[in-house]
């Protein structure tokens, strides 16, 4: 059964829209300084010829499925389901691939990508560490120089991923602009690449930037609804009610998603960071306050002061605080085909420790904003829907913040929320 | 209207509007009082400078090196609003009909102010163009048409790793001058200029008869001496970011004055050897 997903892990690279410009609906495009654009088109030209060729997709699939472990289990939780008394939960298990989350799909992607257009050196972004991860690991599994920006806030945070990508040979360097998060990782990012942009590769992980990113990172990560559909399928005889991930550039949920725009009978929810309050500054829930506007290279939505400065965001999951998002996910949100909604920190940190101590599954805290969701979603449910939370990552790296937050000290089990 | 540059080697200024150094005493400045900025851009004008760029702060100027990013945070920080930068071009405009006046700013807070709104103000301003950082050719179209419907230049970036094919697009839509980029880069002092820069003027000059101006890199007399013999206009930023920096504002208009007029006089050694210091004294 595994076997025949594994053939098709990249037949889903065939360029879908955006056919022009990059552009989803009004959102996306390309909003950058004119000395990256040969580089633009240099890579939109590479990835339509590497997603046609045969070669380069038999090899992406042979490593995403024996280097990272492809395909992912689609798991019944059913002690969880039956604690919530509401419809069957399903977890898409991402957080089983190689190096924890399902950045490793695009890094790989990207990886293969950037060697075949004979790019040495790669560089970046990481926030809360997973894409940084695996692009050091992709990086040293192929041979190649591998720079990472992060913020200083988000190395604090997440320092065992900043030890990981160093133990694996990437060299991390501190961002100290602006909030010091990803945002700003981000930005420092695009300054080296319009620095070195000719012998550099710019492996950005969400799907965000400007085009071709947007299209090229969903395309790496679609695999994830193609399997989560054809196992569900499998196992249930029919599609899942809804769909659950978390958005913070919005990669997984987009790969998550994709495969089922046309399913407009299954919900297509993504779960956006609420933060410390509703306050701009507190959180980063784009689509309750942001507004269109363009950040690091694409038109969507952003959280902005009236004077169009970018503003400042908070989040408990250093993945999920940024300033943007993904433009195809503010096309789904306007079209109304997704529905974006928030979870405060409060809520993911109760999730993370229900979904533990329920099912021995540990969540990253960015997943465990879809997981917050499922708890308050799912009792309202009827018993024979069934809803699926695509579980991004694991939360081995967040148990510094984990042990602050909830106070884990001593030897005795957590008490549950 | 046209910008000129009488003057051969033209010279371009680059200031962020609204920033006053890092010895200015926050609690004698007015939120959106760009009162040192203004000073700053009399004395560049009256030295020498042909166009003054005005830089509208923003939060996130991912195309710039560290000195403009501080020069950012600290007018953002004292205040500075696109409106109070529109103001101050009107102030430059009744002060000296004759100096060329740019807004040069990133998209996000054009976009927030409204394009078309924008676009008005910026004329009524007396403004001779705009600059947009992060505005390609090809996503130009309402900016293009409020830029012609309101009578001001719309100036892009060229950029050495753009293909004839981009340079011939941004020819056709520039008006005013066009900005080539000596190299690739954010912006930035550096000790020596990439030979290409002389290239790269030579390609858009095959597809335009606008003049053109190099920036990126340009700090001193040589450098300027150097881009004269091929282009018409050296853009000096970052050098002068910096200088207002390490000024009060007190003393920033004079250090610039005597900054620029040191610019046309030439030291005649060859500037890619050149230390950026020699300029100054």
């Amino acid at each position: 059964m595994a076997s025949t997903v594994v053939l098709h892990l990249t037949e889903n690279l065939e360029p879908g829209p955006p056919h022009t410009a990059g552009r989803f609906g009004e959102y996306g495009g390309r909003y950058v300084p004119e000395t990256l654009m040969a580089a633009l088109n240099e890579l939109e030209q590479a990835y339509a010829a590497a997603s046609a060729d045969p070669v380069f997709r038999a090899e992406l699939d042979d490593l995403l499925h024996n280097f990272a472990g492809r395909p992912t289990p689609l798991y019944f939780a059913s002690r969880l389901t039956e604690q919530l008394g509401g419809a069957k939960i399903y977890l898409k298990r991402e957080d089983l691939l190689h190096t924890g989350a399902h950045k490793i799909n695009n890094a790989l992607g990207q990886g293969l990508l950037a060697r075949r257009m004979g790019k040495r050196r790669i560089i970046a972004e990481t926030g809360a560490g997973q894409h940084g991860v695996a692009t050091a690991t992709v990086c040293a599994l192929l041979g190649m120089d591998c720079i990472v920006y992060m913020g200083e806030e988000d190395i604090r945070r997440q320092e065992l991923n900043v030890l990981r990508m160093r133990l694996l040979g990437a060299e991390v360097c501190p961002v100290r602009s602006g909030s010091r998060t990803l945002k700003d990782a981000v930005n420092e990012a695009l300054r080296d690449w319009v620095t070195n942009v000719r012998d550099t590769y710019y492996i950005l992980g969400s799907a965000l930037g400007p085009h071709p990113y947007p299209t090229m990172v969903r395309d790496f990560h679609r695999v994830i609804g193609v399997e989560l559909r054809q196992q569900m399928l499998e196992r249930e005889g029919r599609l899942p009610d809804a769909i659950l991930a978390c958005v913070g550039g919005g990669s997984n949920a987009i790969g998550a998603f994709h495969a089922f725009l046309g399913d407009k009978d299954v919900r297509l929810i993504g779960v956006e960071a609420g933060g410390r309050g509703k306050s701009l500054g507190d959180h980063a829930a784009r689509f309750e306050g942001g507004v269109p506007g363009v950040l690091q290279g694409t038109y969507s939505y952003v959280l902005q002061d009236e004077d169009g400065q970018v503003a400042l965001t908070h989040s408990v999951s250093a993945g999920l605080d940024y300033a943007t998002v993904g433009p195809e996910h503010a096309a789904l949100h306007d079209s109304g085909r997704a529905s974006y909604v928030s979870a405060d920190d409060a809520h993911v940190l109760e999730a993370v420790v229900r979904l533990s101590q329920a099912e021995g599954i540990l969540p990253a805290l960015e997943s465990a904003h879809a997981v917050a969701e499922c708890l308050r979603i799912a009792p309202q449910m009827p018993r024979h829907a069934i809803l699926v939370v695509n579980l991004s990552g694991r939360g081995d790296k967040d148990m510094g913040i984990l042990a602050r937050e909830l106070k884990i000290a001593g030897a005795e089990p957590l008490s549950g929320r | 209207m046209p910008i000129r540059f009488p003057q051969h080697p033209g010279l371009v200024v680059y200031l962020t509007a609204g920033d006053n150094g890092l010895f200015a005493d926050a609690a004698q400045i007015r939120p959106g009082d760009l009162a040192v900025t203004r000073e700053i851009a009399l004395a560049a004008i009256d030295a020498g400078a042909d166009v003054i760029e005005l830089g509208v702060p923003f939060s996130d100027p991912m195309a710039d090196g560290p000195v403009i990013q501080r020069a950012s945070e600290r007018a953002l920080r004292a205040g500075t609003r696109l409106q109070h930068v529109l103001h101050l071009a009107a102030e430059l405009r009744a002060a000296r009909p004759a100096a060329g006046i740019i807004l040069f700013s990133y998209l996000n807070p054009i976009l927030r102010y409204g394009m078309s709104r924008f676009a008005d103000a910026a004329a009524e301003s007396g403004a001779d163009g705009v600059l947009l950082t992060d505005m390609i050719v090809e996503e130009a179209g309402d900016y293009l048409a409020e830029m012609r419907r309101t009578g001001l230049n719309s100036v892009f970036l060229a950029a050495p790793t753009s293909p004839d094919a981009r340079l011939q697009a941004i020819a056709e839509h520039s008006s005013g001058f066009i900005y080539a980029i000596s190299r690739t880069g954010i912006t930035g002092k550096q000790q020596q200029l990439a030979a290409d820069a002389a290239a790269l003027v030579e390609r858009i000059r095959r597809w335009t008869r606008l003049p053109v101006a190099v920036g990126f890199g340009i700090s001193n007399a040589d450098h300027v001496a150097q881009v004269g013999q091929f282009a018409d206009a050296a853009v000096i930023g970052s050098a002068i970011v910096e200088l207002i920096e390490r000024s009060t504002p007190a003393t920033a208009p004079g250090e610039v004055s005597r900054f620029i007029k040191g610019l046309r006089q030439p030291s005649g050694a060859d500037p890619w050897m050149q230390r950026e210091q020699s300029a100054r004294s």
